[in-house]
């Protein structure tokens, strides 16, 4: 046996795993917060006219990067044709993907896209870009001449557009789709049975018998993305409690979920889990709308993106039709508000080399011809007036229909824009109930808890909404 | 001569210490530096805020939570992969039956040993989708699609896995269906870590133990396991510094990055909620800096307690 007096095993390990350190887990955490420092941009713009009220210069490029999800990406590449009409000189360097915030987020500070498409699951917290002053107000976008209609673009919006894409008072987002959320359901089955629609919970707790009876569960939710469920829990409150109850919640006003209203319409979720009206298993978005599509439920709760993204598994003989979300007594404050908004929000970085291109790409998405190609294409209605006046789809249909006949207020949450904090938490609430884990009373201690919390954090920039 | 071979050595470092120090190091530092700020990581703007982010992390109740977990993962991650590991590589090498060839192990054993590396040569983000498939919590999943059908799991009550936050032993479900992963992936490596450990035992020293008569139990434990020591202890550092991570697992596999409703917050869950959904960067370097410490100083403790004389042979 010999022993080596400069290396031997056992120093060999302990050296090992000090070079082991340098590789822990800390040091990639460390890392992802490193940054550089930026150089400003300087925004090159040309001569401005009518038809290019930005003054977007010939011959230079414009980076645009579009959210690839339930609506896909084809849409954009006709509005990317609709644009080089007008401006064939610039090059547009489109690029789709889902992951927008691991991308984009590192690049803000120093050399940004020109055009983002913040979406998904993966998007940059709105409230951070704003409060960062990362992102560029486009106030002057809402007031140059539409693409290809008479008027102003912000003429041309569908209401709720300008004040969904409106921060501290400066309009940040542009949002191109408008999505209306509700309950869908088979219309084959439901006339083959002779079942329907409920337009109340009352309405549905009668009905949900007889659907299980038949082998089906009454109700399907995601039940991964906490998100999912809770825009149904906010719309309830809105339909219960009324707009100012919502609009005090995101206010943070003291005692605000303890509004009359709240907790009934929280109570009806109560009982929806509590008599096993769910169906059993936790679902992702795409399972729970995969089974429902299958026959193994009644209802899912979504919204109009449902369509494009269940294309390709859609039974022959499946009628998709959207119903409103259920009224929750003969006491509601706004039973006939529909849960309808603008949706897939685009920003321009305040330090995007090419403004001027990117907002004028904006006036062509939002013109008419590139909002009736996005209608055609994605079975979505877009912010942009008159989209889906010549699609002939069924389900767009009835999105349609539910929106003529909506109240005079559309169900708007800001909560989630507003606080990341807040968001996070009422999505976790939100699922908590929806497992049973919770009570409606409890769900409205904790929400209150949170948002007191939020409200006395003096590190969170605080936001307000009038409307 | 000898001036001649550092000239030589050094011409050959310069390069990769020079990356070093400027994409990892330097990388580093900037973090500790941002740590002192209240960025936000959207902008170029900052304010020097001291050490208020560090005074935060200590009130701030979330972070506690996911420091009991990483804590959990911490004790149960090394110590459930090393007992496997030593037992496969135990079973792999010397648990077969001794005959005139010497000591073996048992029989296949080289199948075996492909078999068990094998989740090694995947990216842990294809384990935790193949996990999601077989944790799926209704009748498709694979354990609850096997457990429905021959009657085990109720078709309207099946297992939850990822969405149970329910306490097992006092710790969420989630976490230990997580650690279930988390060994089971990790198993493999140290396995053959160990088997090659076993193999530059001299088989005599197990022939000499046979003949006094020694059973298998024996033999390990009297034998095998304290002659591994010095692996075993630096497989201990490294299942710590993994058990510390576990990032990829919680992000991929658990309803809102850290859910049910933070039962599965971890520091790098925290870290990622705080940089990258509410926009403190600043508290966020605060929180990995303090992390760092910890895996360093935990691991200085670890090879320091291990440490004693050495057998050689």
């Amino acid at each position: 046996m010999s022993v080596n007096p400069d290396l031997n095993r056992r120093t060999l390990l302990r050296r090992a795993a000090a070079a082991g350190l340098l590789v822990t887990p800390a040091a990639g955490l460390l890392s992802a917060c490193a940054g550089s420092t930026p150089s400003p941009s300087d925004d090159n713009t040309g001569a401005k006219s009518n038809d290019n009220p930005f003054g977007v210069q010939e011959n230079s490029a414009v980076k645009v990067v579009i959210f690839n999800g339930g609506l896909g990406d084809a849409w954009a590449k006709e509005d990317q044709a609709v644009f080089s009409a007008k401006h064939g000189s610039v090059t547009v360097n489109m690029s789709s993907t889902q992951k927008i915030k691991t991308e984009e987020q590192p690049k803000m500070a120093t050399t940004p896209s020109d055009l983002i498409m913040n979406s998904g699951a993966d998007l940059m917290d709105l409230s951070t870009l704003v409060n960062e002053g990362a992102i560029e107000p486009l106030d002057d976008l809402l007031a140059a001449p539409a693409w290809d209609s008479e008027g102003t673009v912000a003429d041309s919006l569908l209401p709720g557009t300008v004040s969904d894409g409106t921060f501290q008072g400066k309009f940040f987002v542009v949002y191109v789709a408008f999505t209306v959320w509700g309950n869908w359901y088979n219309g084959a089955l439901f006339s083959k049975e002779g079942w329907e629609p409920p337009k109340s919970f009352e309405e549905f707790f009668a009905l949900a018998p007889k659907i299980k009876a038949k082998g089906i569960a009454p109700y399907v939710y995601d039940a991964v993305h906490g998100y999912y469920p809770r825009w149904a829990l906010m719309a309830s409150i809105w339909k219960s409690a009324g707009k100012q109850a919502v609009v005090d919640i995101d206010n943070l006003k003291e005692n605000a979920w303890r509004a009359e209203g709240v907790l009934p319409a929280l109570e009806q979720w109560e009982k929806v889990v509590k008599d096993k009206l769910v169906l059993p298993g936790r679902l992702d978005h795409t399972q729970s709308q995969q089974a429902w599509l299958d026959g193994k439920a009644a209802f899912i709760q979504v919204g109009t993106w449902l369509k494009n993204e269940m294309a390709a598994t859609i039974p022959p003989g499946f009628e998709m039709k959207l119903s409103d979300y259920w009224t929750v007594s003969a006491a509601d404050k706004a039973p006939k508000d529909v849960f309808a908004g603008a949706g897939e929000g685009f920003v321009v970085p305040s330090k995007a080399p090419n403004k001027a291109a990117a907002k004028e790409f904006l006036r062509a998405v939002l013109s008419k011809a590139g909002s009736a190609k996005f209608a055609e294409l994605t079975k979505s209605l877009a912010s942009t007036k008159g989209s889906g006046d010549n699609v002939d789809d069924p389900a767009l249909a009835t999105a349609n229909e539910l929106m003529k006949n909506a109240g005079q207020d559309l169900v708007s949450v800001k909560l989630w824009d507003f606080y990341a904090d807040l968001d996070k938490e009422s999505q976790n609430l939100s699922q908590e109930l929806m497992a049973g884990r919770l009570t409606a009373a409890q769900f409205v201690d904790k929400m209150q808890a949170a948002a007191d919390k939020v409200a006395k954090d003096s590190s969170i920039t605080k936001q307000t909404r009038n409307a | 001569m000898r001036h001649g071979v550092a000239r030589f050595v050094t011409g050959f470092l310069a390069l990769p210490v020079g990356l070093y120090l400027f994409y990892v190091v330097w990388p580093f530092l900037q973090a500790a530096g941002y740590s002192l700020t209240d960025w936000g990581g959207y902008s170029d703007r900052q304010q020097f805020v001291g050490l208020e982010n560090y005074v935060r992390l200590f009130t701030d109740e979330l972070i506690r939570k996911a420091f009991w977990h990483n804590v959990f993962f911490l004790v149960t991650v090394p110590l459930f992969t090393i007992a496997l590991a030593l037992f496969l590589a135990f079973l792999l090498n010397v648990g077969g039956r001794e005959d005139k060839a010497g000591i073996r192990g048992v029989f296949g054993s080289g199948l075996y040993k492909v078999i068990f590396f094998f989740p090694q040569v995947l990216s842990l983000v294809v384990i935790a989708v193949m996990w999601q498939q077989i944790y799926r919590a209704d009748g498709q999943g694979l354990i609850n699609g096997v457990l429905m059908k021959i009657g085990l799991v109720d078709q309207d009550d099946p297992i939850t896995f990822m969405y149970d936050p329910e306490p097992f032993l006092g710790v969420p479900a989630v976490l230990w269906w997580l650690l279930v992963i988390a060994v089971w992936s990790g198993a493999g490596f140290y396995m053959v870590l160990f088997s090659a450990a076993m193999q530059s035992i001299p088989k005599d020293i197990y022939e000499a133990a046979i003949l006094d008569g020694a059973g298998r139990f024996h033999t390990f434990f009297r034998i095998t396991l304290p002659l591994l020591r010095d692996t075993v202890s630096v497989a201990w550092v490294y299942l710590g510094f993994i058990a510390l991570d576990m990032f990829a697992l919680v992000y991929i596999m658990t309803p809102s990055q850290g859910g049910p409703n933070h039962a599965s917050e971890i520091f790098a869950s925290v870290i990622n909620f705080n940089a990258f959904q509410k926009g403190q960067f600043g508290y966020a370097c605060a929180i990995a800096v303090a992390l760092a410490i910890f895996t360093i100083l935990l691991a200085a403790l670890q090879l320091r307690i291990t440490r004693r004389e050495r057998i050689e042979y």
